[in-house]
């Protein structure tokens, strides 16, 4: 009976869809907001919550949480360098449409048994596939695609940390993510997903603020606003330290 | 103790940053030279990103020729008119050098554009220089009569003008080219332009070495304050804190460099300077040459608001 099984098909679905929305995420981060000071050196970030559930903890597959904090998206000229005429020189160029200046993931478990191939195609998870690079004419566009992710993640822009997310009784879990001192301001996507053998189960998001604050703000600025303005301030400056100085030197050398 | 630059968005070591700018300023003081020639890429070499290095560059070298100029304007080895004649000709250099700059970025191949500049101008002027000075070192050891300078084409030319300070009358037309050259190096290059401006002025117009220091910084600071306008309308590119940590450390270094000079004699201070640039042209060439450690690069397409 075709309909009967559509029946028992939908009512399936229902369930499952109770299921996965009965585990909700609780969460708590040790702040939401990142303020870049003249003394900027870095900022690390916990992020921590619980898992909250009205049934008991389903016992079929054990509860994973991955969670990922992504800067703003912009995108990214890759240049390859090759010897020509005995000099090296930019030769071949990728676009990359867009890369994110920040991408940090961590997982409770490794990251293939944390999530599932298909469900990473499907949020965007991973490092590779957070970076969208579509329509490049270059031939071994993936090369390039590679060095970006290797020179960023030298650099500390991109991390994947496996077991780094700490599971406690599958309720409480706890992160720290380092963001490195180079950050550019924007909203910082803040995502946690709980996955059951590898599938995600229920996804929370939020969004850390970096901005420039104090001095750094107002250069910035006006900087943007007024350019005149900012380059005279500049160039007053620069002529008075100088005069400044040479008049010092005078004046110490006169006694 | 790291310090976060607005413009650049990258944090530095606040007394690396100083110790570079009172290096060059040092240097500034000693030879006249802007010092940008160093200073720009040794801010690409700590990862300041190459245009804010450029504009801030230029900034940076205004505060330390001024500091310079007015040690040199009080022992009168300024030569104001023969530098009001070279900014005329360095104010359209650095015009068609923004042109020029321009051009080659939409090509995509600036930077090793801007490299072998670097290498090309530092390797001729650094080895004729080295050349010269150590033949009039050897000379002057002798203790032979010094020779007599020669009256080229230079002296041929119409326009005469009378440099009084620097003891000339010569056509207009030579230093207006020579500015208009500097200015256009001083555009793409991210220098201040001494290190063509003094060898020009002692050997193509014949000025006395003592007031050449001093003109060439008077000329530097009306073109560096005009590519740093140019820099902050167009670009945005000119980062304050930056510029502020460089000149603590240039306007100090250039006073005891100025000091310095004034020990050394000319032709040994003019052997350093050829020493100093070769230096810089070898390691620039040596870039090019040997195989990069990583051959990908990574540039951020952001937009200017």
């Amino acid at each position: 009976m075709p309909l009967l099984r559509l029946i028992a098909l939908t009512c399936w679905a229902a369930l499952t869809a109770s299921i996965a929305a009965a585990e909700e995420v609780v969460l708590g981060l040790s702040q939401d907001r990142v303020a870049i000071t003249a003394t900027f050196d870095g900022s690390e970030i916990l992020i921590f919550g619980a898992v909250k559930r009205e049934s008991p903890i389903a016992t079929d597959a054990p509860l994973e949480v991955v969670v990922t904090v992504s800067g703003p998206s912009e995108p990214v000229m890759v240049r390859r360098k090759d010897r020509e005429f005995g000099i090296w020189v930019n030769t071949d160029a990728v676009t990359v449409d867009s890369a994110p200046s920040f991408y940090a993931v961590a997982t409770s478990a490794p990251f293939s048994e944390a999530l599932s191939d298909t469900e990473d195609l499907r949020h965007k998870v991973s490092i590779h596939r957070a970076i969208r690079s579509v329509g490049s004419t270059v031939e071994g566009a993936q090369t390039f695609t590679e060095a970006l992710m290797r020179i960023r993640e030298e650099k500390g822009f991109y991390s994947l940390q496996e077991n780094a997310v700490a599971l406690d009784e599958q309720t409480l879990f706890r992160t720290a993510l380092r963001m490195p001192a180079d950050l550019i301001e924007g909203h910082y996507r803040t995502r946690i997903f709980l996955t059951r053998a590898g599938r995600v189960v229920s996804q929370y998001e939020t969004v850390i603020e970096v901005n420039k604050v104090g001095m750094e703000r107002f250069l910035f600025n006006l900087s943007r606003e007024q350019p005149a303005i900012y380059g005279l301030l500049a160039l007053l400056i620069a002529v008075i330290s100088g005069w400044g100085a040479a008049a010092g030197f005078q004046l110490l050398r006169d006694r | 103790m790291n310090i976060y630059l607005p413009i650049a968005e990258v944090a530095v070591n606040a007394f690396l940053i100083l110790g570079l700018g009172g290096m060059v300023g040092v240097l500034s003081g000693m030879f006249g030279v802007g010092g940008g020639f160093l200073l720009t890429p040794l801010l690409f070499f700590i990862g300041i990103p190459p245009a804010v290095a450029v504009a801030t560059g230029a900034n940076q070298i205004v505060a330390s020729s001024v500091s310079g100029v007015l040690a040199h304007l009080r022992r009168r080895t300024v030569d104001l008119k023969m530098g009001a004649v070279l900014q005329a000709g360095g104010l359209i250099g650095a015009a068609l050098g923004v042109a020029i700059f321009n051009y080659l970025k939409s090509l995509g191949q600036i930077d090793l554009f801007v490299t072998l500049c670097y290498v090309v101008f530092l390797g001729i002027v650094g080895g004729l220089m080295f050349i010269e000075s150590v033949n009039a070192l050897r000379k002057s050891k002798r203790g032979g009569p010094p020779k007599r300078r020669q009256r080229g084409w230079v002296h041929s030319l119409p326009l005469k003008m009378r440099f009084r300070t620097s003891g000339l009358y010569i056509s207009v037309l030579p230093p207006v080219a020579v500015g208009l050259f500097v200015g256009m190096l001083t555009a793409i290059m991210g220098v201040g332009g001494g290190f063509i401006m003094v060898p020009a002025m002692i050997y193509l117009l014949g000025m006395p070495t003592k007031v050449v220091v001093g003109t060439s910084l008077f000329q530097i600071i009306t073109v560096t304050a005009a590519t740093t306008m140019m820099h902050a309308i167009t670009n945005q590119t000119v980062d304050i804190v930056l510029a502020v940590l460089l000149l603590i450390g240039g306007v100090v270094g250039a006073q005891f460099g100025t000091r310095i000079g004034t020990l050394l004699k000319a032709e040994q201070l003019r052997i350093l300077l050829a020493l100093l640039v070769i230096l810089v042209c070898a390691k620039l060439a040596l870039d090019l040459l040997l195989e990069p450690s990583e051959v990908f690069s990574v540039t951020p397409i952001r937009e200017v608001h």
